[in-house]
């Protein structure tokens, strides 16, 4: 039963990460990412997979694919129906599980994040529908593949197991609230296991959107610099396999890192803009500290949400500011959008990879686009490879129509 | 509606804060003066599709002159921005992405919330509007498919001693289209996890007089003599609204003390079956 829930557990149980699966513009795959993001590289190039001659910006951080995706339970017929978004989530999934080491079921739940799950199979319905509308080959398999469920249906098949699945689509936050949903199902006592994690590709109509907006940089995505004009978009997946520490122990399988807090606030103040001082921002920071039980003492590294735009990175600045107090001097803060971009729905859950990796190897990864920092920033801003000893991490995601969210890991050891 | 954030808002926005609105009451004061922290669900399928096409068709002609004040209302979360900037709400706020049954699945999760004390109060949102670009794809699967738009909601809050209310008892657990299990399959599992028919009980299904669509939950649910109503007969297809429609008509039959129960049965597009069961307080 979805309802009633399980009986509330007098005492939460700890939920940790037992698998964790990447692909970015950086690579596909932890080792690659992990050797990326310490260096603070830069994997943004030119748009390849649609027509941006006629766009302001004309760079993202496309993926190169691969030709084969993982061997999975999915026939030839249905791999070659799969977009984009799909393949990305499934290579990510397929890290994840081979890590983890999990066996399929009828009972695992699902929370994944994405903001468009496969838009270029719309674009591309779209555009047959208008130039020959009474064509219609491929076109039922486009409507089917578009969806999102559709989507996760294909990862459980591929995988074998089925279970709830949940799709929040909180815009920028989703991959985020998807985790921070699954880290909940787990600690009141849904499951003992969850998968979970985010997923965006690029398409020509987001990447538009931006652009129209005057969101995306012409120059080179600067997070926090004085200077600053702007994002970039990516693409990318990360998912992750949470389980509650009962169970990994059970298990003998080896521990990545547990999530100790979330928190979840709206900002009513606009629809795209951020209130100006962050108070959503703050009061996200606050109520997954407040979970997690730690104060900003504890905190030693923010990988912010640090999307580049003007008005994110001054609200974010002041609520990063706001909520650390003394601490902000000395806590180091990164985004490592500059070496991605900005993935959307994928965002949050890749970033919060981003902080698995920086816990288990004990470094900061920089923003190397960096050249001034903006005098707002009262914290330091990570701009070159930094070893670091590190026991919690937080991590921030906000989005369009003021959806945010903030998760906090701790080191496992 | 004269809200400034709705002034460029396209039609789902429009029914979902009217739906929200109705369903909250009174209790809109209580979030607007701050002592009543209020959730929000927002669940959809086609979503903000108006502004969809309408953006990327002029982004088609030429990205730049595609409109910078029609993008953001394209984002899935866009009602759910707009209904708690309208409310004046800063709790924990999802929009979920599904086929229909995926409303009772935001059902489930806005009773977890209250359950677990993260919000007072939560507004349970389902919503579409129509479009030429969803009316063609469907009519690929079904012709005779009537869609249709508009919105649903329920407010849900923990039992307050002595108020007359209906009580939320079950939500089922969603029964996938999947590799090892068909549609029929899954309506049966869906229906052996709500209670078996009783005196005065109301059965609230998803027919639309359409056999091929129909048929799974047809077989689920054939030996049913209790009553049976059928909103999208009247109402068409309005895919998540729909699944909300059949959620109020079965609240709104109960609150008339016509039935002491009534289970609600949702057999989605091409996700999951899922149901619902609804009783009068006292029974």
């Amino acid at each position: 039963m979805l309802f009633p829930a399980p009986q509330l557990l007098s005492s939460p149980p700890r939920v940790v990460v037992t698998g964790a699966g990447i692909v970015t513009a950086l690579g596909i795959g932890w080792d690659t990412n992990a050797e990326g993001f310490r260096q603070g590289r830069v994997a943004l190039g030119p748009v390849t997979i649609f027509d941006v001659s006629r766009q302001r910006v004309k760079i993202a951080g496309e993926i190169a694919l691969p030709e084969k995706l993982p061997v999975s339970h999915l026939s030839q017929r249905r791999l070659g129906r799969l977009d984009r978004a799909t393949r990305l989530l499934l290579l990510a999934a397929q890290e994840a599980w081979d890590q983890s080491g999990w066996s399929p079921s009828h009972n695992l739940p699902v929370v994944l994040g994405t903001t468009s799950g496969g838009m270029s199979l719309g674009e591309a319905y779209y555009r047959q529908a208008l130039q020959t509308p009474h064509v219609h080959r491929r076109q039922a398999a486009r409507v089917i593949e578009y969806q999102a469920q559709r989507q996760t249906l294909d990862l459980a098949d591929a995988f074998g197991f089925s279970g709830s699945i949940t799709i929040i689509a909180n815009a920028c936050a989703s991959g985020a609230n998807a985790i921070g949903h699954a880290w909940e199902l787990l600690r009141r006592g849904h499951a003992g296991r969850v998968l979970t994690g985010g997923y965006d590709a690029l398409s020509q109509m987001v990447f538009a959107g931006f652009d129209s907006l005057q969101a995306l940089s012409p120059t080179q995505c600067r997070p926090f610099d004085s200077r600053r004009d702007g994002l970039a978009i990516g693409e990318g997946a990360a998912v992750l396999t949470l389980e509650t520490l009962a169970h990994a122990e059970r298990r003998k399988v080896a521990i990545l890192g547990e999530i100790v807090g979330y928190g979840a606030v709206t900002d009513g103040h606009h629809l795209t803009q951020p209130h100006p001082q962050g108070d959503a921002a703050f009061a996200s920071m606050t109520a997954a500290a407040r979970v997690a039980n730690v104060s900003p003492e504890q905190i030693d590294y923010v990988n912010a949400h640090g999307t580049g735009t003007p008005l994110n990175d001054s609200a974010e600045a002041a609520a990063i500011s706001r909520w650390a107090g003394e601490r902000a001097a000395t806590l180091p803060v990164s985004s490592t959008k500059s070496s991605i971009g900005h993935l959307l729905g994928a965002a949050g859950a890749v970033e919060t990879v981003v902080c698995l990796m920086a816990l288990r190897q004990q470094w900061l990864p920089p923003t190397s686009t960096l050249q001034t920092p903006d005098p707002a920033c009262t914290f330091p801003i990570v701009q070159k490879p930094t070893a670091a000893k590190l026991e919690y991490a937080l991590t921030n995601s906000f989005g369009f129509g003021g959806a945010n969210a903030t998760l906090i890991l701790r080191r496992w050891s | 509606m004269t809200h400034a954030r709705l002034r460029r808002t396209s039609p789902i926005t429009q029914y979902a804060v009217a739906a929200a609105l109705e369903a909250l009451g009174h209790d809109a004061d209580n979030v607007a003066n701050g002592t009543l922290r209020l959730g929000v669900v927002l669940c959809v399928m086609s979503g903000c599709v108006n502004y969809s096409r309408r953006f990327y068709d002029e982004t088609l002609r030429d990205p730049g002159t595609a409109s910078p004040l029609v993008f953001p209302e394209t984002v899935f979360n866009a009602p759910a921005s707009h209904i708690a900037a309208l409310l004046g709400t800063t709790a924990i706020n999802y929009t979920l992405i599904g086929d229909p049954t995926t409303f009772l699945q935001g059902i489930a999760l806005a009773a977890d919330w209250l359950t677990a004390k993260r919000v007072d109060g939560c507004l349970v949102i389902g919503a579409e509007e129509s479009d030429w670009l969803t009316a063609d794809a469907f009519r690929l699967f079904f012709r005779r498919i009537i869609l249709s738009d508009g919105a649903g909601a329920l407010y849900l809050k923990n039992a307050a001693n002595g108020s007359p209310s209906i009580q939320l008892r079950a939500v089922t657990d969603s029964h996938l289209f999947c590799h090892n299990q068909s549609r029929v399959q899954a309506a049966k599992r869906m229906r052996a996890e709500l209670p078996a028919v009783s005196d005065n009980h109301l059965l609230c299904d998803g027919l639309q007089d359409l056999p091929r669509l129909d048929r799974a939950e047809t077989e689920a649910w054939r030996d049913w003599r209790g009553t049976r109503l059928s909103p999208k007969k009247i109402l068409g297809e309005g895919l998540m609204a729909a699944a909300a429609w059949q959620c109020v008509v079965a609240i709104d039959a109960l609150k008339q003390s016509h039935y002491h129960a009534a289970s609600v049965s949702v057999v989605g597009c091409n996700q999951q079956a899922i149901g619902a069961h609804f009783v009068q307080a006292e029974s």
